[in-house]
């Protein structure tokens, strides 16, 4: 009995906080999702099932398919340029291994709008690529870099860059060298005993990184609206429009949830290729 | 093949690192372009210092990121003590669950808020805006709290209760200062990610909890100012005595165990 009641002080705080400020809130947008949106940024108590059909709608389709393409880019370019990171880090093991991992944290513990910033005294027409370039080539004419899909995608590359790098750091730190080198003394050229040993041990941490770029940059919001301008809008945009100056809750709310949908879909997909990847090992 | 690698090394820390450096080196600039180089001066942050903004923004984020730390330091460790140390009904539910504000889109949590704030006519103000960063902050500190529960000893406890101490004593006498460095360090993670947060900032503050997160936003958004080069680079200096903080808590937590 004495057990049950250090219990429930240790856990009635945190199942509090959850219900009220994390479960009520998103059952309220459930529910706004599916009722007709009101005058004056109000809502109609009417059952309705609109707000999800507006969905499949040419725009916000294109929009999504945006969100996920830019999404996706910014993983795979996060895993070209991350991998040989890690691997380089991980298996040469250099003396300054420890210094290097955690200069490649810091920028994390940046303020992001912060980071964010710093792109637009980079990419601005007078900014200091066009001056740098200007400098290189002569007669050049200053590229409109700034609010483009480009940019987008560059600070999201950015933003995130460093959720791959740790993980696959850390998948290649446990690796077993032996493994290659008996790869290796079995005949195996080096590329071989790449593509056929090192990358298939590595695939949690593959996995993992991926998980971390993609969830977060198909959600973005800042990154679109600081570099793109209002011009190159992601889902994150549109669903800020409704609740700041659409004022469409509703609509709002479906967005929400196609949101959410999409991130739930890549968080099962992620479980499942774990699941494979390990069952595949033994 | 290895120079390559360590050419892509190269390249890596030039991208991650050269637009900080333009940041700080222009809030050292004398005129009053935010990218043209005129000159050393200290200008931008004799500006910043008269500024009233900017001081009201920054009393309101230490105010929230201090009480949210306090509130979410106390829940998580609470929670990441039950996890480790009990087996209940609801467990792996619950630490499922717990994170689940961390894996949706912050946007997603932020309109959420505010629905649910507008809903229950719950006035906007410094209170919301604590409210919600709890709810982030909780999942941060169970989760480097639980990192330094695991692995721990449970019979130093048994020996304290057996040679006569209660239960309260143990715990503030023995588990305590054992745990301590994780939950520092998930403090100090918590009021940095708090002093950083805009998303949900923006949707759950009222008119006056303008915090200096939401001031960069705006004067991104309406005119920036060299002003701005210096804000970040205060920042940034808080940002990097922090992680110095964290990590030696780290080295601590490292050492004792």
């Amino acid at each position: 009995m004495r057990r049950n009641y250090r219990l429930l002080i240790l856990l009635s705080p945190v199942i509090f906080w959850l219900l009220c400020f994390f479960f009520l809130p998103i059952i309220s947008v459930f529910i706004y999702s599916f009722v007709e949106r009101g005058t004056y940024g109000g809502v109609e108590w009417n059952f309705t099932l609109e707000n999800y059909q507006r969905l499949f709608d040419g725009l916000y389709l294109g929009i999504l398919w945006r969100s996920v393409s830019t999404a996706l880019v910014c993983t795979a370019i996060c895993l070209l340029v991350g991998y040989p990171f890690a691997y380089y880090l991980a298996c040469y093991k250099p003396k300054w291994r420890n210094v290097l991992l955690l200069l490649v944290v810091v920028p994390f513990w940046i303020n992001f709008l912060i980071r964010t910033y710093a792109w637009i005294l980079i990419l601005r027409t007078e900014g200091l690529l066009n001056s740098f370039l200007a400098l290189l080539i002569p007669g050049f004419q200053p590229l409109e870099l700034l609010n483009t899909p480009f940019a987008v995608q560059i600070g999201l590359v950015y933003g995130y860059l460093p959720f791959m790098i740790l993980p696959l750091y850390a998948a290649l730190e446990q690796l077993d060298l032996s493994l290659i080198d008996a790869a290796k003394d079995l005949g195996a050229s080096p590329r071989h005993a790449f593509w056929h040993v090192t990358l298939p041990l590595s695939l949690p941490g593959i996995l993992a990184g991926s998980m971390l770029v993609f969830i977060p940059t198909v959600g973005a919001f800042l990154t679109p609206d600081i570099l793109g301008g209002g011009k190159v809008s992601f889902i994150g945009n549109v669903i800020e429009r409704q609740f700041k100056t659409a004022r469409d809750y509703p609509f709002g709310s479906a967005l929400s949830f196609m949101l959410m949908a999409i991130v739930l879909a890549g968080t099962i997909l992620y479980f499942r290729a774990l699941q494979g990847s390990e069952s595949a090992e033994t | 093949m290895k120079r390559l690698l360590e050419i892509n090394i190269c390249l890596v820390f030039l991208f991650l690192y050269i637009p900080i450096l333009v940041v700080v080196m222009f809030s050292f600039n004398s005129g009053d372009q935010i990218a043209v180089w005129e000159g050393f001066s200290l200008n931008w942050y004799a500006e910043l210092f008269k500024n009233r903004d900017v001081w009201h923004a920054c009393k309101n984020s230490l105010i929230i990121a201090g009480v949210a730390t306090f509130i979410s330091t106390i829940i998580g460790t609470a929670a990441a003590l039950a996890i480790e140390k009990y087996r209940f009904r609801i467990r792996t539910a619950l630490t499922r669950v717990l994170y689940l504000p961390l894996i949706i889109p912050d946007i997603v949590l932020a309109i959420a808020l505010l629905t649910f704030y507008v809903q229950v006519k719950f006035p906007r103000g410094l209170t919301s805006v604590i409210l919600a960063h709890v709810v982030f902050n909780i999942a941060y500190v169970t989760i480097v709290v639980r990192a330094r529960l695991e692995g721990y000893d449970d019979t130093i406890e048994e020996a304290a209760l057996d040679l006569g101490a209660n239960r309260w004593q143990t715990f503030w006498r023995i588990t305590f200062p054992l745990i301590a460095p994780g939950i520092i360090g998930g403090a100090l993670l918590a009021f940095t990610l708090s002093i950083d947060d805009f998303v949900i900032t923006f949707f759950t503050a009222g008119v006056g909890s303008t915090t200096l997160s939401v001031y960069i936003y705006s004067s991104l958004k309406f005119g920036i100012t060299p002003e701005l080069n210096a804000i970040s680079t205060m920042l940034l200096v808080n940002s990097i005595v922090f992680i110095l903080l964290f990590l030696w808590f780290r080295g601590r937590n490292t050492q004792t165990s």
